[in-house]
């Protein structure tokens, strides 16, 4: 091939079309337009007919995924109720420094914007109210009440205020007022992290007995951790058996593998309740065979334990599937043929069967342990008091104390969490390595 | 017809077929079980005989979340909904619900105008009341000889052993723990309001905490204590007489300590059914239904009016009402009625120490 590239007559492949350009014109197709363009045309053509078939899906994607979860992460960094509701007071609070007492200014700017609020949307000063509240506990009767005394009250505005309330001498209320007035505020994250972001722009912790999340993440690792080992040692040796018993016993219990699998989660994880109770079957059985006394019966369900049990049955499927996959394309010959080389069972499992099995391994992990760690209604449900996890309390933010900025926060830190352990799994088995089917 | 007229007439039809649709049915949502049936015999069943509008019955477990999800996504499917009176207050506040005239109400059947005849703050800005409901606390006669009395007993796990059933929220349950723990019912809310009061009362629950089966939902309480999984539990005290009437179990109410609300009607904002939803409401809240009401189950009705109409169980002529309504006067003597402004101040910062302290 060295003639190619040779300097010469004969040019390079690459270089051809400039130089054939200049001496003999290009290569034409042939309506005489150059073949290069018509091409170019032609592959263009078929690859918009391509993603013209490929568009429901990247909208839908786009619009019913991506759009919501970057709406509701932003959520968690911004939050303009204060500021929208009053717009004067922030300004002010803006430049306060949040030591010096407030002034009069202030006080009067808030009897402004209240009123102007409440002509806005009735609920307007409220909502604004609950916003602070969020900061300082209290901060919400207050708003009420100086809104339906605000027109009413006459200048000197800080007097009057401190008078109808003396909760508005108190700095702390304003500090929290300040908090609330910056839109967006790292606030709703730190306190997701059991941090509180005070006036000053700084990060303190949070009160130890009001601490949680934290907890409760950890908590959420450590249950998606156990489930995951506790699905790989359930799920491996009936993914073997699958995988080497004869078509017609495999696929029956193939379908035993998926009948429960295509059960409600709900029926699943009520009827552990009805296995695991105090007053239920397996510890009557207990009781029976004489392994416990009748008033001294396991508390197994509405614990820890009982997250544990419920989720390992229900995640099951998730990982014994895809070794199920990756077993059955394993040729039996490569542990026939380590025995006859003198292996003995375990080396040949060990050395031979197992190393080909780690990209089901993988897969079926990495399923389990990223669908554990959003896990919702079975912790829900059978979780007690020490088996719940994060998502449970994202639940009760967005249900009960309607604080959607938290509730976006702690599903924020979730994100990063999960995103972080994908990558750190990138980094150690490879994603490469991983092979669902 | 060119196409664009006959669009817009096809549309028109379907928006006056949506319409006419839609004032033949409402959804009223409350709170299941046992309750709801109370509500479905004493004011769906006539209003849907009188009136022709059918009811859609939905139940939900409380809270404002669905209908402030509903309201602000502008998409309201929910015409009326029986709430606490905190939430009522709460979702008013917020602009969740619409502001009912209060003259419009009609008065008692003994011709009392309605603001007299409701008891006090059982009409609110956006509620109008129906029950006056108990949290109390309740046993199995057939497996507890002498059974407790006080809520001290309740907390007292020496001389009542066994599991506890408590519902998962810090509401009545800190309020119970403080008189549990000596506190007059008439101060309860004031030590609640310092730190050291709120302490007092985790320091309390702390004591059982280990005994704790929590539940949830209004049905749930009734049947641990059936099924043997509670020595004890907090209920909403018609579920237990429900239980106890209905289905004949040896249930055993505990007045002492009970903390007791109300449960109110709302209207959420922009429903398309606001006027069929309004009809609902002053035709349930009438002495007649309200009365009719307090037969299937025992939660005080609202009205005066009602009170001398209430006689005895739908089904048992022999078993009266009286005695099992939280308003009786020898079950009212250490009561607490439950403060929602309190709760409204503090349920964010009370609800992250309960979870936090459930969490440790």
């Amino acid at each position: 091939m060295a003639d190619i590239t040779a300097p010469g007559p004969r040019r390079s492949l690459t270089e051809a079309p400039q130089r054939s350009a200049e001496t003999s014109g290009p290569l034409l197709a042939a309506d005489g337009t150059p073949l290069r363009r018509k091409l170019r045309q032609a592959l263009f053509v078929s690859r918009m007919r391509a993603m013209g078939l490929a568009t429901p899906l990247v909208l839908f994607v786009l619009l019913a995924f991506v759009f919501p979860i970057f709406v509701l992460l932003w959520q968690a960094v911004y939050n303009d109720t204060f500021e929208d509701g009053m717009p004067r007071t922030t300004e002010l609070l803006a430049e306060w420094d949040a030591i010096s007492d407030p002034d009069e200014a202030m006080y009067a700017a808030v009897i402004t914007d209240l009123i102007e609020a409440r002509d806005r949307e009735r609920a307007l000063p409220t909502k604004v109210g609950a916003r602070v509240n969020r900061e300082k506990s209290g901060s919400l009767s207050l708003f009420k009440k100086t809104n339906r005394r605000a027109q009413r009250l006459e200048a000197p505005f800080k007097e009057a205020m401190v008078d109808l309330d003396k909760k508005w001498g108190d700095i702390e209320y304003w500090r929290a007022m300040k908090v609330a007035s910056q839109s967006v505020s790292p606030a709703f994250v730190a306190s997701a992290l059991d941090l509180h972001y005070t006036a000053d722009g700084t990060f303190e912790w949070e009160d130890p007995k009001r601490q949680i999340h934290l907890k409760l993440f950890l908590r959420t690792l450590e249950i998606s951790l156990i489930v995951t080992l506790a699905t790989i040692a359930l799920g491996y040796p009936v993914a073997y058996l699958l995988a080497t018993l004869p078509a017609r016993v495999s696929n029956l219990l193939l379908i035993l593998v998926l009948l429960p699998f295509w059960t409600s989660i709900l029926v699943r994880t009520t009827s552990w309740i009805a296995m695991l109770q105090s007053q239920g079957v397996m510890n009557d059985i207990f009781v029976w065979i004489g392994i416990t006394a009748d008033d001294q019966r396991f508390s197994m369900i509405y614990n820890k334990l009982g997250t544990l049990i419920a989720m390992t049955h229900i995640l099951l499927p998730f990982m014994i599937l895809p070794l199920y996959s990756v077993m059955k394309t394993i040729p039996p010959s490569y542990v026939r043929a380590a025995k006859s080389l003198g292996a003995t069972n375990w080396t040949a499992f060990w050395r031979i069967y197992a190393p080909q099995t780690v990209p089901g391994i993988g897969a079926g992990a990495i399923l389990v342990f990223i669908l554990a760690i959003g896990y919702y209604i079975t912790p829900a449900l059978v979780g007690g008091q020490d088996g719940v996890m994060i998502s449970n309390i994202i639940d009760d933010h967005m249900r009960k104390s309607l604080n959607y900025s938290l509730a976006a926060a702690l599903g924020l830190v979730l994100l990063v969490f999960v995103l972080f352990l994908y990558w750190l799994y990138d980094r150690i088995v490879g994603i490469d390595n991983m092979k669902l089917g | 017809m060119k196409p664009m007229t006959f669009i817009a007439t096809a549309v028109s039809a379907l928006a006056i077929g949506s319409a006419a649709f839609a004032a033949d049915s409402i959804t009223v949502v409350s709170w299941g079980g046992a309750y709801t049936k109370s509500q479905v015999e004493a004011y769906h069943k006539p209003f849907v005989s009188k009136t022709g509008i059918n009811i859609v019955s939905e139940d939900y477990n409380g809270g404002l979340a669905e209908v402030k999800a509903q309201v602000e996504a502008g998409n309201v499917t929910w015409d009326i909904v029986d709430l606490e009176l905190s939430d009522a207050v709460r979702g008013c506040d917020e602009g969740l619900f619409e502001v009912i005239d209060p003259s419009v109400l009609p008065p008692g059947a003994d011709g009392t105008p309605a603001e007299d005849d409701f008891i006090e703050g059982t009409i609110t800005e956006c509620g109008i009341g129906t029950i006056v409901w108990s949290t109390i606390f309740a046993y199995d006669t057939s497996k507890m000889d002498s059974g407790p009395t006080t809520i001290a007993d309740f907390f007292d796990l020496e001389k009542f052993p066994g599991k506890r059933g408590i519902r998962k929220s810090p509401k009545a349950n800190l309020e119970m723990a403080l008189m549990a723990d000596g506190v007059p019912a008439g101060e309860v809310y004031e030590v609640l309001s310092s730190p050291e009061g709120v302490d007092r009362a985790f320091a309390k629950l702390d004591t059982i905490k280990d005994s704790v089966v929590w539940w949830e939902a209004g049905a749930q309480p009734p049947q641990l204590l059936a099924d043997g999984e509670v020595a004890m539990t907090t209920a909403y005290n018609g579920r237990i007489f429900n239980a106890f009437a209905a289905e004949e179990k040896p249930f055993n109410i505990v007045w002492d300590g009970q903390v007791w609300d109300l449960d109110l009607w709302a209207i959420p904002k922009g429903t398309p059914n606001k006027e069929a939803a309004l009809k609902f409401m002053l035709f349930s809240t009438e002495t007649e239904q309200l009365a009719a009401q307090a037969s299937w189950i025992s939660y005080g009705p609202a009205r005066k009016s009602s009170s001398p109409l209430v006689a005895a169980y739908n089904s048992k002529p022999d078993l009266k009402m009286a005695p099992h309504m939280p308003t009786a006067p020898e079950n009212f003597e250490n009561a607490l009625q439950n403060d929602f402004e309190f709760w409204a101040d503090n349920q964010d910062e009370l609800n992250e120490r309960f979870n936090a302290w459930l969490a440790q």
